[in-house]
C-alpha cells in the first residue's frame, strides 16, 4: 500500500518551513520521522497535498538544560532521548517512557515533536509530558507561544496547535533520576498500551500521574494525586485512579477492564516510584 | 537446548547428523527469490493487477462504474464480473452445489475482501490510485457471522442452496444420547471455542502469468503444491492441464494456507490472455488478512464421563465448523477432528458429530495441524476438566487412560489405526524434564501465600496423523557424468529444507557428498506429478521416495558396472567413500564410478512410493505460565516439548520445525484471533491488530527427545511439521487455567488475553461470593 | 524528483515520485530484491535496512527522505556479492538455523546488525526485546535468538540457561518496562 501522490518540500530552516506552512495551510502536513504520518498515509487515511519534511533540521535536534527545565528540540529522535546523558540525570522518566515506544527501528526515526503533534491518546509520550507538566513551544510567522501540555489537547488527535504552527521545542522540569515509574501494559511488546501509567515526583515533592489510553486525550489521575496530597496511602489513592476517565472499548479491553487495570498499574507505579 | 544428533542413528552415516542447510548461502546473501522478486524475461512488460475488493460482508451489487478508473493514468484495462468468462466454481467438491464462487463478483458479495473488479496498470502505484476510482453501488444485506447464527438459516448466503449448511459429509451414526454416559459416576460437559486464526505467512499471495506463442500458459505462483494447483486452475479455466505450466519460485511460508490454487491465480492467467500481456499480482498484507484462507474456527461441545478412580469411560465431541463464505478445504477438516477425537486415550465409548456452515467471512482451509489440533484441544481440555472434577492430578489421569505400548497397532473408536507409540513414557519424560513435582510444590507455595503472580502448569498428551490423504510421492535421482546429482521431487518445500534433507538421503545411498547434489521441485513441466508439502507428509512420502530411488539407482549402476568390470552383479557393491562400484572384498581391484557410468549412458531412476497409510507421531508437552491475577496477564515462562516423529534425519531441521510449531501453538493459545464484528467487518485485518508474537513474547523452548519408528515405511520416519503446534497449544491453554483454577475458574476460551483472564477471575470471585 | 542515495557503497540516482517508499526504490529502481515487504503497518520489519548505520523499516521511509544518505541492505554485507557469508550475523544465522522460508531473514539480519552495534553485551532478553520489531512465522525465534547471541560473541546455551533460570520473565505485565535499549 502506498500513499496518494503529494508534493514534497524539504525546507532548510525553521523559518522556511513556517513559510511553507503559512502558504499551504490545511493542505500541508509536516513530516518529521514519519512514523505516525506515513502509516496513515499508506492506508490512505490521510492524503495531504503537500508534505513538508523537517526531519533534517539540525536546529530542531537538541537536548539541553535551560534553567529549571530541560529543553528538547521537537525534531529529537526517540533514540537520541534514550541515550541522552542529560535526560538520564535530569528527567529519567521521559527517557524510560521513550524506550517503550514502538521498536528499535521506530525509535531510530520517530521524534518527540511528532508524537506530541500526532496526539494519540494511546501514545506513551503525551501522557508522560502531561505527568511532567511540560510545555509545548509553538512557532508560526506570527511569533512564538508556549502552551502548557495541560492546555494543549482538545480531543482525540486534536490540539490547540494552529495549521500554520510548528512544534519547535518541548520543555520539561528537571525531575531528576529517581522518584518515577512507568507501568505500561500491552499484549505484545511493541503494541500500543492497553493502559499505561506514568508517575513522577514534581520539584515540589508532589506525585503527578499521567494516564495513557484512558480517554480521548491523555489524562491525569487527579483524584489519586489529591488523595496522596492529603496523605492517604498508596493503596487508597490508587483505587481512585479511574475517576474522571472515559476509557475506550476495543479488542484488547472493555472500559470496565481498563478502569480496573488503571488502579492496579497506578498502585504499582506509585510503589515503584516510592522506591 | 543445542540440537542433538538423532538417537536412532547409524554409525558413519550422514543420516541423523546436524547438516547446515544448502539453501542458506543464497538466502543470506542476495536473498531468496519469491514470486514478486522475479525478473524472468518472460514477464518483461508485465501489467500489474490491482483488485477492487468489497468493503461489505454481505450485499447485492446494483452497479459498478469503472469509467473514471479506465481513464486514470497508466490504466490499460478494467474488468468486472460481467466481463469474466471463467464460470463460477465449486471450490470444494463435497460442498452444496449452489455454493459456487465467481472469480469476480457479479450480483452479490459474501465477505469483506471479495474481488469485485480487476484493474490492470503499467505501474503498481497507478493500480492503487485507479482502484480507488472504481465506484461500486452496493445494497447492504444483513450478515451471518457466528456459526450458531448460520445454523438458524434465517439469513442465507446462497438463497438457491436453501441452507447455510455446507455439506452432509460429516453425518454421524445414530446418536446414542445420554446412553453413552449411563455407567459413568462423573460427567463433565462444556462448550469451548477453537477460534479462527490467520496462517499469515510472511510472504503474501502472489502470481504472475504469461501466454506463449504455442498457446500454453505459464503461471509463477506461491503455493505448497504446484501439480495440484495446476490441475485446479486448469479445471476452473476449462483448459487441458497439459497447456498449463506452474513454476514455483521460492515460497515464503505457507502453513497450510497455500495448499492448492487460489482463484486469483486463474484470474491472473485469464487477464493475461485477455490483454495479451504478462500480468503480475502480489497482494498487500491488508488484502491477505481477508483474502487468504484462514484456519480453525470451530465451536465444540465436549462431554467426558468416567469414574472417580480416574477411569475415563466415555467421550463425546460435537463440532460446528465455519467454512466462511465460499466453502474450501475447511469443509473436510472436521473429518480429522472426529477421527482424532479420542487422542492418546483408550476410551471405550466415543461419539462425535460435525456440521459445517457458511458465514459472511473469509473462507477457511488448512492451518498447521488442520483438524487435528482442534481434536487435541478438545480432548486435552476435557481431560483437565475431568481431573479437576474428581480432584486427580492431570498428568496422572492421562497416564492412567492412555493406550499402552503393547496395544499397538491400535484401532481407535475414531476409526484411526495408530501405528506405534509410547504415550505414558512421553508424559513421564516431559514431566521429568520439567521437574513436574517441583513445579507443583512451587505452585502450592504461591497459592498458600496468595501471590499476585500465580503459577500454572499445563500438560498435553497428543497423537496426530501425518502423511494422511496423499500417500503417493515420486522422486527422480540422476547422476551426471561430472559427478553431480540431480534430485527431482514432488514435494514442495517453503522453509522445510528439502534441498538439504533430500540431498542427505541421496548422499547416504550414493556416496556422493551433499554439496554435489541439487534438489529441484515445483516446475510442472519438469516434474509433472507430485502431491506437494502439507500435512507433515514430505519426509515419510517424498523423502522415502528419494531414498528408494537412490537405492534403485545403485542397483542399476551395479548391473551396468557388471559389464564394465566383467564381474558378477552379486559380487559388486558401492564404495560410499568415493561413489564407485567395486568388487566386494577386493580392495585395489578395478572399479567404476557412478559418474563414469553416467558418462556412458544416462544414469537416472524414477521411483514412485506409495506409503498406503499415514503415520501417527505423538508426544507430550509441559507448559509453565505465570498469571498476574490482578491484571489477568498470562506469560508463558517455559515449555518442555517431547515430539516423537520416529528417527531424526537432520536434528537441526527437525528441531527448527518443532520450534516454529510450538510458537504457533502458543500464539493461538495466548494472542491470535481473527475477529469480525456483527456486520462481518474484520477487526484484525493488519499486523498491527492481529496478534502474531514477536521474539519478546516467547521464551526459548526446551526440547525432549524420543524416537519411536513407524512400521509404515522402511526408514521408520513420521512427520514433524505440525507436531509442535498440536502439542503446545493445549499445554499452554491448560496451564493458564491451572494457574487460576484455585480461584474457581474452570475454563477460558482462547486467546487467553489479559481481559479474558481477568474477566474469568472476576466472574468466579463474584460467583463464590454469592 | 531526483534523489541521490548511496546504497551498499554505490552512488545511485533516480527520478522518483515523492511518495516512492524506500523499499520500492531499492526493489524496483535498483533491483535489490533481498529487502521484502511483509505488511502495510510498520509491524513486521521484513523491510528493515540500515540508513546511516541504523535499522529502519524501509516501507515507512520515503526514498526522498534518504536523499544524500547511505543505505545498506543484506546484499551489501561482506562477501554477499560473491555469495559468501562474510558477515558474522549471516554466518551465525546459517550455523544456528536461524531461518526457514527466508522471507523475514534480510530484515532480521539487518536489525540484528544494528542491535549488536548499539549493544555488544547482549543477554537473551536483550536480543528478544531488541528484535521486537521483526516478525518471523517459521522459526519461533528460538534459533534466531541463538544466532544473534553467537554473532555477538556469546555462548547461546549459557545465555538461554541464565534466562530460563533467572525468573526475569516473571515480571508481568509485559516486557516494556523501559529497561531495554540502553
Amino acid at each position: 500500500m502506498i500513499p496518494v501522490g503529494f508534493d514534497y518540500r524539504r525546507p532548510d530552516s525553521i523559518d522556511a518551513a513556517l513559510a511553507l506552512l503559512a502558504e499551504h495551510g490545511d493542505d500541508a502536513t509536516v513530516l518529521a520521522g514519519g512514523h505516525s504520518l506515513l502509516p496513515v498515509m499508506k492506508l490512505r487515511l490521510a492524503a495531504p497535498e503537500v508534505v513538508i519534511d523537517i526531519g533534517r533540521l539540525a536546529e530542531l535536534n537538541y537536548i539541553r538544560v535551560d534553567g529549571d527545565e530541560v529543553a528538547i528540540g521537537a525534531g529529537t529522535r526517540y533514540r537520541d532521548i534514550v541515550v541522552s546523558d542529560v535526560l538520564a540525570k535530569e528527567c529519567a522518566l521521559l527517557q524510560a517512557v521513550t524506550r517503550t515506544v514502538g521498536d528499535p527501528q521506530v525509535r531510530h526515526r520517530g521524534t518527540l515533536g511528532g508524537a506530541l503533534a500526532h496526539g494519540d491518546p494511546a501514545g506513551d509520550l503525551p501522557a508522560a509530558i502531561l505527568a511532567l507538566e511540560g510545555t509545548i513551544v509553538l512557532r508560526s510567522p506570527r511569533g512564538e507561544r508556549k502552551v502548557p501540555i495541560t492546555e494543549f489537547y482538545t480531543g482525540i488527535f486534536s490540539s490547540v496547535k494552529e495549521p500554520d504552527e510548528l512544534i519547535v521545542e518541548i520543555r520539561v522540569p528537571r525531575t531528576g533520576s529517581t522518584g518515577w515509574a512507568y507501568e505500561k501494559f500491552t499484549r505484545r511488546s511493541n503494541d500500543w498500551a492497553i493502559v499505561a501509567v506514568a508517575v513522577v515526583t514534581a520539584p515540589d515533592g508532589a506525585r503527578r500521574i499521567g494516564l495513557v489510553n484512558m480517554g480521548s486525550t491523555p489524562l491525569r489521575a487527579k483524584a489519586t494525586e489529591a488523595a496522596l496530597a492529603e496523605g492517604r496511602s498508596i493503596e487508597e489513592a490508587a483505587a481512585l485512579a479511574a475517576e474522571g476517565t472515559e476509557p475506550p472499548a476495543d479488542n484488547a479491553g472493555t472500559p470496565e477492564y481498563r478502569r480496573h487495570l488503571v488502579t492496579v498499574l497506578t498502585r504499582r507505579a506509585l510503589q515503584t516510584a516510592a522506591g | 537446548m543445542r540440537p542433538r544428533a538423532g538417537l536412532v542413528s547409524r554409525p558413519m552415516s550422514i543420516l541423523g547428523t546436524r547438516v547446515v542447510r544448502t539453501e542458506d548461502p543464497v538466502f543470506l546473501t542476495r536473498g531468496a527469490t519469491y514470486t514478486d522478486d522475479l525478473t524472468d524475461e518472460r514477464l518483461t512488460g508485465a501489467l500489474h493487477l490491482t483488485l477492487v475488493r468489497s468493503p461489505l460482508a454481505h450485499a447485492t451489487i446494483n452497479s459498478i462504474d469503472v469509467e473514471e478508473a479506465r481513464n486514470a493514468p497508466g490504466v490499460v484495462a478494467v474488468f468486472t464480473g460481467a466481463d469474466c468468462d471463467i464460470a463460477p466454481a465449486l471450490l470444494f467438491p463435497a460442498a452444496n452445489k449452489a455454493m459456487v464462487r465467481p472469480f469476480l463478483a457479479t450480483d452479490r458479495v459474501r465477505y469483506v475482501g471479495e474481488a469485485v473488479a480487476a484493474v490492470l496498470t503499467e505501474e503498481a502505484y497507478q493500480g492503487e490510485d485507479a482502484a480507488d476510482l472504481v465506484d461500486v453501488d452496493y445494497e447492504p444485506l444483513d450478515a451471518v457471522v457466528g456459526m450458531k447464527e448460520a445454523l438458524k438459516d434465517e439469513i442465507l448466503l446462497f438463497p438457491e442452496a436453501g441452507t447455510n449448511t455446507v455439506t452432509g459429509m460429516h453425518l454421524a451414526k445414530e446418536d446414542p444420547g445420554d446412553e453413552l454416559f449411563a455407567d459413568c459416576e462423573v460427567v463433565v460437559s462444556r462448550e469451548i471455542v477453537n477460534q479462527r486464526v490467520a496462517a499469515a505467512p510472511l510472504e503474501t499471495r502472489a502470481a504472475s502469468a504469461y501466454w506463449g506463442e504455442d498457446g500454453r500458459c505459464t503461471i509463477f505462483c506461491s503455493t505448497q503444491n504446484a501439480q495440484s494447483a495446476r490441475d485446479e486452475v486448469a479445471a476452473w479455466m476449462g483448459m487441458d492441464a497439459k497447456d498449463l505450466r506452474l513454476i514455483l519460485p521460492d515460497v515464503g511460508g505457507g502453513f497450510g494456507a497455500k495448499i492448492g490454487a487460489d482463484p486469483e491465480f486463474a484470474l491472473v492467467a485469464w487477464l493475461s490472455k485477455k490483454v495479451g500481456r504478462p500480468v503480475r499480482w502480489n497482494e498487500s498484507r491488508s488484502e491477505n488478512m481477508t483474502g487468504m484462507v484462514q484456519g480453525r474456527g470451530q465451536v465444540q461441545k465436549i462431554t467426558i464421563g468416567g469414574d472417580r478412580d480416574g477411569t475415563v469411560k466415555a467421550y463425546r465431541l460435537d463440532v460446528v465448523a465455519d467454512a466462511g463464505a465460499y466453502p474450501r478445504l475447511g469443509v473436510v477438516l472436521p473429518m480429522f477432528t472426529r477421527m482424532m477425537a479420542p487422542g492418546t486415550y483408550d476410551i471405550p465409548k466415543v461419539f462425535s458429530s460435525a456440521q459445517v456452515v457458511a458465514t459472511n467471512t473469509t473462507s477457511t482451509a488448512a492451518y498447521r495441524g488442520a483438524g487435528r489440533p482442534e481434536a487435541t484441544q478438545a480432548i486435552e481440555r476435557a481431560m483437565d476438566l475431568f481431573a479437576d472434577e474428581i480432584g486427580m492430578d492431570p498428568a496422572e489421569l492421562r497416564k492412567k487412560n492412555v493406550i499402552k505400548p503393547e496395544q499397538f497397532p491400535f484401532t481407535t473408536k475414531g476409526g484411526a489405526e495408530y501405528d506405534s507409540g509410547e504415550y505414558a513414557k512421553a508424559i513421564d519424560l516431559a514431566c521429568q524434564a520439567a521437574d513436574y513435582e517441583g513445579l507443583r510444590a512451587e505452585q502450592a507455595r504461591r497459592r498458600e501465600r496468595g501471590d499476585a503472580l500465580q503459577l500454572g502448569i499445563g500438560v498435553s498428551s497428543y497423537v496426530e496423523i501425518t502423511g494422511g490423504g496423499a500417500f503417493v510421492e515420486n522422486a527422480t535421482v540422476q547422476v551426471h557424468a561430472d559427478g553431480t546429482v540431480t534430485v527431482l521431487t514432488g514435494t514442495s518445500p517453503h522453509g522445510q529444507g528439502h534441498a538439504t534433507a533430500w540431498a542427505m538421503l541421496a548422499s547416504e545411498e550414493l556416496g556422493i557428498p551433499v554439496e554435489k547434489i541439487t534438489v529441484k521441485h515445483g516446475d510442472t513441466d519438469l516434474i509433472p506429478t507430485g502431491a506437494g508439502t502439507m500435512g507433515s507428509r514430505s519426509l515419510q512420502t517424498g523423502g522415502v521416495a528419494v531414498h528408494n530411488a537412490a537405492v534403485e539407482l545403485v542397483e542399476l549402476a551395479k548391473q551396468r558396472a557388471a559389464d564394465v568390470l566383467e564381474a558378477n552383479v552379486d559380487d559388486l557393491e558401492l564404495d560410499k567413500a568415493n561413489g564407485s562400484i567395486v568388487v566386494k572384498g577386493a580392495p585395489g581391484a578395478k572399479s567404476v564410478s557412478l559418474a563414469d557410468l553416467a558418462g556412458q549412458e544416462e544414469l537416472k531412476v524414477f521411483h514412485e512410493w506409495d506409503a498406503k497409510k499415514p503415520t501417527f507421531p505423538f508426544g507430550a508437552h509441559v507448559a509453565v505460565v505465570e498469571v498476574d491475577v490482578e491484571s489477568g496477564k498470562a506469560t508463558v515462562e517455559r515449555i518442555w516439548a517431547l515430539d516423537d516423529a520416529g528417527p531424526i534425519l537432520n536434528p537441526l531441521i527437525f528441531d527448527g520445525q518443532r520450534h516454529g510449531g510450538i510458537a504457533q501453538g502458543i500464539a493461538q493459545a495466548m494472542l491470535e484471533e481473527v475477529v469480525f464484528d456483527p456486520e462481518g467487518q474484520p477487526l484484525t485485518a493488519t499486523f498491527a491488530d492481529y496478534g502474531i508474537p514477536s521474539a519478546a513474547e516467547l521464551p526459548s523452548f526446551d526440547l525432549v527427545s524420543m524416537e519411536t519408528p513407524t512400521t509404515i515405511n522402511s526408514m521408520g520416519y513420521k512427520g514433524v511439521g505440525e507436531a509442535g503446534t498440536i502439542g503446545s497449544c493445549p499445554a499452554v491453554h491448560n496451564a493458564v487455567i491451572d494457574a487460576v483454577s484455585h480461584l474457581g475458574v474452570r475454563h477460558i476460551d482462547m486467546p487467553l488475553t489479559p481481559v479474558r483472564v481477568w474477566t474469568a477471575i472476576h466472574e468466579a470471585q463474584k460467583e463464590s461470593a454469592k | 524528483m531526483k534523489v541521490e542515495i548511496t546504497v551498499n557503497g554505490e552512488r545511485t540516482s533516480h527520478d522518483v515520485e515523492p511518495r516512492t517508499l524506500l523499499a520500492h526504490y531499492l526493489r524496483e529502481n535498483l533491483g535489490l530484491k533481498a529487502t521484502n515487504i511483509g505488511c502495510d503497518t510498520t509491524s513486521c520489519g521484513a523491510c528493515t535496512v540500515l540508513v546511516d548505520g541504523e535499522s529502519v523499516k524501509s516501507c515507512t521511509v520515503l526514498a526522498v527522505q534518504t536523499d544524500q544518505q547511505s543505505v545498506t541492505t543484506m546484499e551489501g554485507l561482506d562477501g554477499a556479492a560473491q555469495g559468501e557469508l562474510g558477515h558474522p550475523v549471516t554466518k551465525a544465522f546459517r550455523e544456528e538455523h536461524g531461518l526457514q522460508c527466508g522471507f523475514c531473514t534480510p530484515g532480521m539480519v539487518m536489525s540484528a546488525i544494528s542491535l549488536i552495534e548499539e549493544n555488544p553485551d547482549l543477554t537473551e532478553k536483550d536480543v528478544r526485546e531488541g528484535l521486537e520489531g521483526n516478525l518471523c512465522r517459521c522459526t519461533g525465534y528460538h534459533n534466531i535468538v541463538r544466532a544473534v547471541l553467537v554473532a555477538a560473541g556469546k555462548d547461546p546455551d549459557a545465555a538461554q540457561r541464565v534466562e530460563a533460570e533467572s525468573g526475569e520473565r516473571t515480571m508481568a505485565p509485559g516486557f516494556s518496562t523501559g529497561e531495554g535499549d540502553k
